[in-house]
Formats: C-alpha cells, structure tokens, sequence
C-alpha cells in the first residue's frame, strides 16, 4: 500500500500546490476523466515572453490526478508555454512514480491533457496519448 | 488422382485446430462444411481464448481500477490494436466495436445519415447488396426524405460500372453503399475505382466488407474508404462482435447513435458530452469475449497470412468452377474465377434450391439454401432460391469433388 500511494503523492493531493483559479488568465481549460469522475480546471499567466509566470487550478477527483495537477503546476511556473506543450507524458508519469495500470494512466495525464487540449486542441492530446500505442 | 496445388500452408495442421471438422455430420458420414459465407468454424485458439477470460480475468472494462478489470480491458483494447494494423486504419481510434456488419451500416445510416442527408439526396447502393446495405437505407428515407437508387448488373454478375458513372452524374448522390464481394456472386467489386468514382461526384462511400475481410488483405487507406465494416463470425471468430471503420473526420464529426455508459464525458440533468473515439460510439458494456476472440482469430489468420489464404481461395475456387462446369443441368451465377470469391450459388435443372440443400446434408455437405438475404439479386437473376456452396480455409480439393459426387447424386434422386 505504501508503495502505491508514496507520502509524496499524498501530499501534493491533500495540499494542492498552486490550488486556486486565476482571474484573470491567459489560458483557461477544464477537462474530465470519465473514469473516475475527476475534473481538473487550469488557468495560467503567461507573461510577453511566453514564460508561465502563476499557476492557478482546482478541480476534484482522485489522488493520482490531483497530485499530478500539483506537481505539474509546480514545475510549469518560469516555463515558456510552448515548451510546457512539449512535456513529455512519460516524465509527468516517472514523476508520480509509482506503477500505473492502463485505466490509471488517465488519471496521472489528466493535469497534461488539460494543458494540451487547452493550448493545441483535442486532436494533438490524441496523438500524444497514442504514441507507441500502435507499435504492437 | 489428380495432382493438386500446394495450399501454401499445412492444410492438415489447419484443419486440426478446428474441433468441429473431426466429427461425423451423420453416422459414417464426415463433415463436409460449405457454409462458410454464412458463418466459420472457430479454431480450438479463438475458444481458448474466451475460456481464458472467463476463467481468468473475466470483468468489465474501463471502468475498474482492480486487476482483472485492468487485465480485461487491456486484452480488449490490445484486440483494438491488432485490427487497426489487420485493415491498416491509421489509428485505433478509427476501429468502432459493433455486433457485426449490420450493426456497422446502421450505425452509419442513424448517425452520418441523418445528421449529413438531406430530403431528395441520393443514397445509391446495388443490385446484388446484402439485405443489411439495403433496409437501413430505406428505412432512414422514409424517415428523412432520401432516395435510395441501385446500380444495375450485367449478365456476368459484375456491377455495371457505365451505369454506376451515369448515375453519379445525374443524380444527386450523396453516398454510395458497396458490397466488396457479393455473398451470393462472389463478385468481387472494384471498390478502389468506385472509391475513387464517388469522391470525385462529391459523395462518400460505405464499404461492407462482411465477405472480403475474412478472405484477402484489406488496407483501407489504400481504398480510401470512408466507411468500411465487416463482421468477426465469418473469420473464424465469435458470433456478436464486428467493426466499423470510419474516417476520423467523418467520426468527430458525428453524432453518437445510441447513448449509455462509457460513451460520455459528462452528464448532467440538462445534457451531456461525449466521450472521445472510438469510445463516444461504444454505449454500454461490449462483447468483451467475443472481442477477445476475434483477436485470438486475427493473430491466427495473419499468422497464415491473408496473401496465402487468399491465393489458395482462389485455387480452391478455380477447381471447383471447373468441376461444376462438368455437371449436366447445373447453372453457376456469378462471374469467372478471377474476378470472384470462394463462392458459388448455382441451381440444378428441375430442383428447388431447399431440396437441393437437404440431399446433399444426407451426404454430409452442408450448404445454404433461399435467397441468401439478397431477394432484389435473385429476382434480377430470375430464381426465387439458389444453394450456395462457400469455402474458406480449412476447405479441400477432396471436398470439392465430394460435393460434385454428391450433386450427381442429387440429380439421380430428384430426376
């Protein structure tokens, strides 16, 4: 059990970082996972340069999802948003650290599907979600 | 004896894994399965399979978050994967689960159909369609106002393609719906050219592919299909679960047909939002075994090969064409060998198909007889019912000359 959930994980989904929405933003998108029900909303502002300057999300749902929302709102601030788009969904997943089964992947990508969808539309998050899928 | 063609696989080894092709039809008498085009016979590694799930991980899928529900919905979806690569779909998220093809034209008839058609447009189908690329059609223009129109045959039972342009000239089509190969000629239909036909007159084009899929590769990106369905019961896999194929833009853009769990995104009491692809077309709890099944059944036919499968239907079909044509009083329809699949429906002078059928079930060859879900087609061929004699790949030149023995014998009884 300690395994599955490290203290980390739980800490980040009890204690938010960045919990909040900002208004006003510069980018704001909520997505769902059907799953679980979780629903994650993520507002940015982005500075003249492109560079993330405040992170601002809330949403509800499942520790995984809520704890990658945290962790990855932490990193994303001081981040040009178009390298925030690039983030690769196997480093958000390393982060969480712990093994993911095929229904719990959606949850740990949640907080990126949100940036991506948000920023460069639904169809860019589907092929990002398929990569190596097909490979089989 | 004559010397027969390599299959281009162990023929024998084949015919071991399929349990049902040991047994006597009658007391002494072997099996001799001709009913192919109607539905397979399943190898002992598809039924394998299906016990694995129940005994093993049986669950729902994409829902659970516990192991076996996680297990399940992995096989389920991996399935997704290999019939993705099986009809070369440029994503899985193309390849819809349905019951069958039925399900798959419908699908597109209560979706694609009534969201895009519109009164006085022309849905254009053909002579020799499969009940289930008719009906829907009708039904859905009596309910929207559409017209539905047939491309004619020619005497040699292939589609009459100066017909097919003409119309696509002079009617308002908006979709055309093919048969790849027709269940009861074996015609099989040049799809790439009427593709290409349809696209350039403005319309989309629905392929069922219900009799070509378990016989020959199918790449549908090299057909440029917009819809492509078929079913896994006729290729050696379960009854009950099938696919549609569609183009992603064409999906996006459609509505969902029927509503439920797992289709959704969310809901509320005052509306709801869909799930992404293929999932917003998925409603409810799907044939998770059967699915299982059918890629237990692909992983076997791509094993053999489709190229390999293909080229011995056309040996196996060429010989029997042969055979028949020696047969006094018989009439094959359809076209010649090279233009046709490992079908042939026929009549025998002065005998009903049906009596035809059940004489030569006495000699353990079982074939179907009627219309095959295809009255328009036998009317145009002037017979209310053929038999029909279908093969596939565990068929052999042996049971080819037993049917023709068998119909010599038929012509004694019924003379």
């Amino acid at each position: 059990m300690h395994d599955l959930y490290r203290e980390i994980i739980l800490d980040h989904a009890e204690n938010g970082r960045n919990w909040g929405l900002l208004e006003p933003n510069d980018f704001d998108h909520e997505e769902h996972n059907p799953l679980c029900g979780d629903t994650l909303h993520l507002t940015l502002r982005i500075d003249d340069e492109g560079i993330i300057r405040e992170v601002g999300w809330d949403g509800s749902g499942c520790a995984i999802s809520q704890a990658s929302a945290s962790m990855l709102g932490e990193r994303l601030v001081g981040m040009p948003l178009k390298d925030a788009m690039q983030i690769d969904k196997q480093e958000v997943l390393d982060e969480i650290g712990i093994p993911l089964t095929i229904n719990r992947v959606k949850c740990a990508l949640l907080a990126l599907k949100v940036l991506v969808v948000g920023g460069m539309g639904k169809r860019e998050w589907e092929r990002i979600e398929d990569e190596e899928e097909d490979d089989s | 004896m004559i010397d027969h063609p390599d299959y281009g696989y162990d023929i024998a080894a084949v015919r071991a894994d399929f349990p049902i092709l040991r047994q006597n039809h009658h007391d002494n008498v072997p099996l001799i399965y001709l009913d192919n085009a109607a539905s397979s016979q399943k190898p002992l590694q598809v039924i394998e399979s299906i016990e694995q799930y129940y005994k093993g991980y049986n669950a729902n899928v994409h829902r659970g978050i516990h192991k076996l529900s996680e297990e399940a919905t992995s096989a389920y979806e991996g399935v997704r994967k290999k019939i993705r690569k099986f009809i070369n779909a440029g994503s899985r998220r193309e390849v819809i689960y349905t019951r069958g093809t039925t399900e798959g034209i419908n699908l597109v008839a209560n979706t694609w159909g009534r969201e895009f058609l519109k009164p006085g447009d022309v849905i254009l189908s053909t002579v020799m369609e499969h009940h289930a690329n008719i009906v829907p059609w009708q039904i859905l223009s009596a309910q929207i106002g559409t017209k539905v129109m047939y491309v004619p045959i020619l005497p040699n039972g292939t589609l009459d393609m100066d017909a097919y342009e003409r119309l696509l000239r002079d009617e308002p089509v908006k979709l055309v719906a093919v048969a790849h190969v027709s269940n009861v000629l074996g015609t099989v239909n040049p799809v790439e050219d009427m593709v290409k036909k349809a696209h350039e007159a403005g319309a989309k084009i629905l392929i069922d592919a219900a009799q070509s899929a378990p016989h020959m590769p199918l790449d549908v990106q090299a057909i440029d299909a917009d819809f492509l369905t078929f079913s896994s019961h006729k290729m050696i896999g379960p009854t009950g679960i099938g696919v549609l194929y569609g183009k992603r833009d064409l999906l996006e853009e459609m509505p969902p047909w029927m509503g439920g769990g797992d289709m959704i995104s969310t809901v509320t009491l005052q509306g709801s939002t869909w799930n992404d692809l293929p999932y917003k077309f998925e409603a409810g709890t799907p044939s998770i075994a059967e699915a299982i099944g059918f890629g237990a059944a692909i992983d076997y036919l791509s094993n053999l090969g489709m190229e390999t499968i293909h080229a011995q239907e056309q040996r196996i079909t060429a010989y029997l064409l042969e055979r028949m044509s020696e047969v006094p009083g018989i009439t094959v329809f359809g076209p010649e060998a090279d233009q046709k699949g490992a079908v042939a429906a026929f009549v025998v002078d002065g005998a009903h198909a049906h009596d035809v059928a059940q004489l030569l079930d006495a000699e353990g060859v079982a074939v179907r007889a009627g219309h095959h879900c295809a009255m328009p087609l036998h009317t145009e061929l002037g017979v209310s019912a053929t038999s029909r004699a279908s093969f596939y790949l565990y068929n052999t030149y042996d049971e080819v000359d037993i049917l023709i023995e068998a119909l010599y014998k038929v012509q004694k009884t019924l003379r």
